[in-house]
């Protein structure tokens, strides 16, 4: 697994407090993960922080599973 | 019995009576506090009043510009924002049939449509502090309506409806959103009512007197208290029981 998968499972993992072999590529943070939507928000944020990239709101909405925020940070970084 | 030590709060409007005993009361239970207005003189010479901890911050809320750039400016100069006071708020009263879109739309964005940027604007920081207090200034009138206050009386009530929603929604994150509405005070805004309107205002208080600053001060330094962690979405009204709701 990449650098950033890993950055961004841990998280994932420290923010949901969930298992981290629940965090799969196709896991979605709302329907798998139990974030609520202002989760999906303060996800985004720790992402931003953590790779320096700044996430726009439409790209945002687009992010709906682990494996969409590995290959969205992964392009913008 | 309040104690703010090691918070810091943005109060707007703080060149204002209501403001500046706000100030002062937040500064009184330990807190740092950002003083904002758009006269920065009065400001000024509240923060050396106040000694150390206060710190002033110039703005312009009828400007969205400026209003976007508060939040930062604050917790750039204390360091953190953790206390936002939006006390701030302008009149251009007139009965509604003569009242100009230009008096509807200055005081909707002055008293409201800042509050919604400000509000915007401190979430982050509180949200990763997993602590935050919001204390809006409304008003009675927002509550109950008043002729020729068309516009202050809606951009009041639409504070209401903000800070309810705002309540609901940062709840689980140790943030409270609460409102502050004050009846009948002896400030600026109440100084230009001549003697017959004031007696006739003052029929209609049971307390029979005009409220204090301090008075509405006081009912924002509980809301941001530690104490008051469960009390959001709230309004408290500070009006001689002028209006009981």
């Amino acid at each position: 697994m990449s650098d950033i998968a890993d950055r961004v499972k841990k998280i994932v993992v420290e923010h949901l407090g969930v298992e981290e072999d629940k965090v799969t590529e196709n896991a979605s943070f709302i329907d798998d993960l139990g974030a609520d939507s202002l989760d999906t928000v303060e996800l985004v944020m720790a992402f931003e922080e953590e790779f320096g990239i700044e996430i726009p709101d439409d790209a945002a909405e687009t992010i709906q599973t682990f494996g969409d925020a590995v290959k969205f940070i992964t392009e913008a970084a | 019995m309040f104690d703010l030590t090691g918070k810091s709060a943005l109060v707007t409007g703080a060149s204002g009576g209501i403001g500046g005993d706000i100030a002062r009361a937040l500064h009184a239970a330990g807190a740092t506090v950002a003083l904002s207005g758009t006269r920065t003189e009065p400001l000024e010479a509240l923060a050396a009043e106040l000694g150390g901890r206060a710190h002033v911050l110039a703005c312009d809320l009828s400007d969205a510009a400026s209003v976007e750039a508060l939040p930062k400016a604050a917790a750039e100069a204390m360091g953190s924002l953790d206390i936002l006071v939006n006390n701030a708020g302008i009149t251009r009263d007139q009965l509604m049939m003569r009242m100009s879109d230009a008096d509807w739309d200055t005081v909707i964005a002055v008293n409201m449509s800042s509050t919604f940027r400000l509000c915007r604007g401190v979430l982050r920081g509180m949200m990763k502090a997993r602590w935050g207090r919001i204390v809006n200034i409304t008003s009675i009138v927002g509550a109950t309506g008043n002729p020729g206050q068309a516009n202050y009386a809606a951009s009041k009530a639409g504070v209401v409806g903000l800070s309810k929603s705002l309540a609901a929604e940062v709840a689980s994150r140790g943030i409270t959103v609460n409102c502050v509405a004050p009846g009948f005070i002896t400030t600026a805004m109440t100084d230009k009512l001549n003697d017959e309107q004031k007696a006739r205002i003052l029929a209609q208080v049971p307390a029979g007197r005009m409220g204090a600053p301090g008075e509405v001060a006081a009912a924002v330094l509980y809301l941001a208290s530690l104490e008051a962690a469960y009390v959001t979405g709230q309004t408290l009204h500070v009006n001689g029981g002028m209006a009981m709701l």
